[in-house]
């Protein structure tokens, strides 16, 4: 290498920064593109069944939304796969021969099938007809959703790893693919971040219905699309507090360092306390400021008072996770699921008394909570990643030994040309989905596809 | 059964494909600043924008393979070419977001075609140098890239970028042949004819250029009688730029692309004749890069079944906006 100004280990910071940096602006993406293409899919059924025209309305006003946001997913998940070669190429060497073939077959399975259906699904209506433009939208829905399975496989897989030999030049190499793919937390994440996607998508969809009926309560199209998200919100998210309790058992059996991180827990001990609020402090091996709850971790953890729950003690020191921004990523994203759990039993109530589209208050909270599930899923995948640390896989191989042989100086480069491009060009694309959501969804253009190709016609809609 | 060999083709194939299809979308867009009206540059944009994405997966292929079946070359060349990568995925983003940006606003409309400009022509001028990379060889120490971060970075590495360019210009230029009509076309043939003189001529030089500087691949093609078969290549790379020349004046329609395909393949089957069967050339062979059979099997197969339905499904794309584009054809309502 060439002399550098700087450590391996400020490169290594470096690397892991921009690592963090790329992927949580790429998952904002997918968590709005999983849901919001179901939620097309949906729409467009229910459209073909019913006719009713406010499903056509709705279709058409997201669509466009979602092809802004699926862009903007597509260029930041490119840069996602080459990033294991430019920036984590030792890891790369080592682990390529288990998680290579599984993110070949996320390319073979699922981005082709998107993006070879997205040309229909957003340009071809007036080419190939009502029923095989559904086949598209819905080849579209899958393939987002088959995308989610590869990736969180692999994800999972380096989480808790199975079914795998070391060969003499020290790379993993795969015993049992089954055991691979189908690893002990792969059914859990998958779980929990298909319903992180579909509620994320649900609030979002739920406050742009919000705010369109503070303005005009009888706007029909806002309302059918706060009804659909609160019966979401209703259904999924004590669903999703159900999965993340069970998801938290298994990370409690196989990472359990982690779970100690998220607790809280410096020390072993019987009727472990629940903190509600802390400043966890790595040098004291305290939590400052605690407010607590005795014995209720214990309960949630061991389902008895009484159990002894393991804490960051029994690991040795050079094996702790950075306590506070996992406890802290976690009290965040739990807080936000029960928030949104009071959203959907609060609208559930007014539904019943007849009164959803009339509650102003609860337009008002479905307003402040739209982002919320972005804000939860960027948390949870901070609590799973940093709560990782120092493992790049779990266990075995060393976050601090995984990097690219690539001196600060280079890697501080692409992070600062990462950082402005992605502010300006995500901050444009979020500008231009925000402007879309400000327009009122009764009054979405429904181009006229009657004649076929004779019909085609050109509308920019330049706003 | 030779699975590495298997791979080692089957991700040419990937990548060829890549080039040829993202090749004429990137093409497309560096040929912007010769076509100054609005509709015009609408028209263009609209003969790419339903297909970009799945062209652009083949390059996921072509990583996303490289990384399951050949890992240590991934691990080696990736951090060698750093630079350029990360410029070609900049590169990348500001090309694919302007599809969407740039119908969404009339006055940033500007703005984002030169973001379609400039990235396009970021990312084919990336291609290029990694391309020059790669011929001119990468610094190996025990399984790790070993060189400077300069080392990409040499007169005949710019001067394959500036190859590439120009030959992305042929393809997107007889795209737009094949694509549009009056006008625009009428000013598409002089375009074409330029980049394919241009291409050729390119092709010549590194050829004899490499030979010349290069025992090994001086070896490869100057070993007679084994080398005979090759000279195959040159021969056909007359003909080809013949051909095209003589179809272009002719004014045929879909025809030209044909060709500058053809043209494309010869050039890309003079590279691969003249690194194989290194991946990382001098440094690595395709053999000692493979990962283990079991690996490459599994994807195999998987392989084996898909890509005979992507190629179905994206030919269906293919078909569904077949045709001419014209101004009131638009996708975008
Ligand atoms: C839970 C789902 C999920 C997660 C954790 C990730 N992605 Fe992603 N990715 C998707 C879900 C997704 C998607 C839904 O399939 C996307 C998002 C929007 C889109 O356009 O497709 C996508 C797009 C996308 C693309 C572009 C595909 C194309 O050309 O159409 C690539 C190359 C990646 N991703 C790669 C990655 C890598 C290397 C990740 C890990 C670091 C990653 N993604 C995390
Ligand atoms: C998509 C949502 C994801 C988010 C928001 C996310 C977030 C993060 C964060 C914050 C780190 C830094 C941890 C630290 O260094 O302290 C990290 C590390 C890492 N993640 Fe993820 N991650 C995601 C998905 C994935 C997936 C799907 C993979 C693998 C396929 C992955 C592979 C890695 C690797 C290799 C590192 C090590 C580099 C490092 O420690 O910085 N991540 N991730
Ligand atoms: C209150 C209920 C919730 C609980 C108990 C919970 C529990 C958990 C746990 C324990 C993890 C870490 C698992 C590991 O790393 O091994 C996690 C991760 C995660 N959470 Fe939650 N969660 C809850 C709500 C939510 C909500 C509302 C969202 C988003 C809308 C969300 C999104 C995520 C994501 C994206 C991850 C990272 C991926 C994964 O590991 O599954 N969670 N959650």
């Amino acid at each position: 290498m060439v002399e550098s100004l700087f450590s391996d280990a400020d490169a290594l910071l470096l690397a892991r920064f921009q690592f963090a940096f790329t992927v949580a602006f790429h998952i904002i993406f997918p968590a709005f593109t999983i849901g919001i293409a179901s939620y097309l899919a949906v729409l467009e059924g229910l459209y073909l069944k019913t006719r009713n025209p406010v499903y056509q309305k709705l279709f058409r006003y997201w669509v466009k939304i979602f092809a802004v946001a699926f862009g903007m997913g597509v260029v930041s998940g490119i840069v996602m796969s080459y990033q294991f070669g430019t920036n984590w190429s030792v890891f790369s060497d080592k682990a390529g021969p288990v998680i290579g073939p599984l993110m070949g077959y996320e390319v073979l399975t699922a981005f082709f099938l998107e993006a070879g259906f997205l040309g229909v699904m957003l340009f071809g209506m007036n080419r190939v007809g009502e029923k095989l433009h559904f086949f598209a939208t819905l080849m579209v829905a899958i393939g987002t959703a088959i995308s989610a399975f590869w990736i969180l496989s692999v994800n999972s897989w380096m989480q808790t790893p199975t079914g795998f030999a070391m060969n003499d030049v020290g790379q993993f190499v795969v015993e049992d693919w089954f055991a691979v793919i189908f690893n002990p937390s792969f059914p859990y994440r998958l779980a929990h971040m298909l319903l992180a996607a579909y509620l994320t998508t649900a609030f979002v969809v739920g406050g742009v219905g919000a705010w369109h009926l503070l303005k005009e309560r009888s706007n029909a199209a806002a309302r059918k699309m706060f009804s659909m998200a609160m019966w979401m919100a209703l259904l999924v998210a004590p669903l999703q507090v159900f999965v993340g309790d069970l998801h938290g058992l298994n990370t409690q059996e196989h990472q359990p360092a982690k779970v100690a991180a998220m607790e809280g827990h410096f020390k072993s001990e019987t009727q472990a306390p629940l903190y509600l609020f802390g400043m966890p402090n790595m040098e004291t091996a305290e939590v400052d400021y605690a407010i607590k709850v005795p014995g209720l971790a214990s309960l949630i953890l061991k389902h008895d008072v009484n159990a002894e729950v393991t804490g960051l003690d029994a690991f040795p020191r050079d094996e702790w996770p950075p306590v506070p921004v996992v406890f802290w990523a976690f009290r965040i994203m739990v807080g936000l699921g029960l928030l949104m759990v009071v959203i959907g039993l609060w609208a559930g109530v007014q539904r019943a008394r007849g009164k959803l589209y009339d509650a102003s208050w609860l337009h008002k909270a479905a307003i402040a909570m739209a982002p919320s599930g972005f804000v939860a899923v960027v948390a949870g995948w901070i609590v799973t990643e940093v709560g990782r640390q120092p493992w790049v896989i779990y266990g075995l191989l060393r976050t601090e030994d995984a990097a690219s042989p690539i001196a600060a100086e280079g890697v501080g480069g692409s992070l600062l040309a990462f950082i402005v491009v992605y502010f300006l060009v995500f901050g444009a694309g979020t500008f231009y989905i925000l402007r879309k959501m400000a327009g009122d969804p009764e009054n979405v253009h429904i181009p006229d596809y009657g004649g076929g190709m004779a019909a085609e016609r050109l509308m920019h809609e330049e706003d | 059964m030779d699975y590495a060999l298997i791979w080692a083709i089957l991700i040419s194939v990937a990548v060829f494909a890549y080039v040829a299809l993202d090749g004429f979308d990137l093409g497309v867009a560096m040929l912007f600043p010769w076509f100054n009206k609005e509709e015009e540059r609408d028209i263009m944009m609209n003969t790419v924008a339903p297909v970009w994405d799945g062209n652009e997966t083949w390059l996921v292929l072509g990583g996303g393979g490289l990384l399951a079946v050949f890992p240590l070359a991934y691990a080696v060349l990736m951090p060698a070419l750093y630079m350029p990568v990360i410029a070609m995925l900049l590169g990348l983003i500001f090309r694919g977001v302007a599809f969407e940006y740039r119908f969404k606003t009339k006055r940033g409309k500007k703005l984002w075609d030169w973001s379609f400009i400039v990235g396009s022509f970021v990312a084919a001028m990336s291609q290029g140098i990694m391309l020059g990379a790669m011929l001119q060889g990468v610094k190996v120490v025990d399984r790790a890239y070993a060189g400077g971060w300069f080392d990409w970075l040499t007169w005949f590495t710019v001067f394959c970028g500036f190859a590439v360019v120009v030959g992305y210009l042929l393809l997107g230029a007889t795209w737009l042949v094949m694509k549009t009509e009056g006008a625009l076309q009428e000013r598409a043939y002089p375009l074409a004819y330029k980049a394919g003189v241009g291409l050729f001529a390119c092709i010549v030089f590194v050829s004899l250029f490499l030979p010349w500087q290069d025992a090994y691949i001086y070896e490869r093609w100057f070993s007679f009688p084994t080398s005979i078969g090759l000279w195959v290549l040159p021969v056909l790379l007359v003909v080809l730029t013949i051909g095209l020349l003589n179809s272009l004046t002719k004014k045929q329609q879909g025809r030209p692309y044909l060709w500058s395909l053809g043209l494309f393949l010869i050039a890309y089957s003079g590279f691969a004749v003249s690194i194989f069967p290194y991946l990382v050339p001098r440094e690595i062979t395709l053999w000692e890069a493979a990962a283990p059979d079991n690996s490459l099997v599994f994807l195999l197969v998987g392989a084996a079944v898909l890509l005979p339905i992507i190629f179905a499904y994206t030919g269906y794309t293919y078909w569904v906006f077949r045709g001419k584009v014209r101004a009131d054809s638009g996708y975008h309502d």
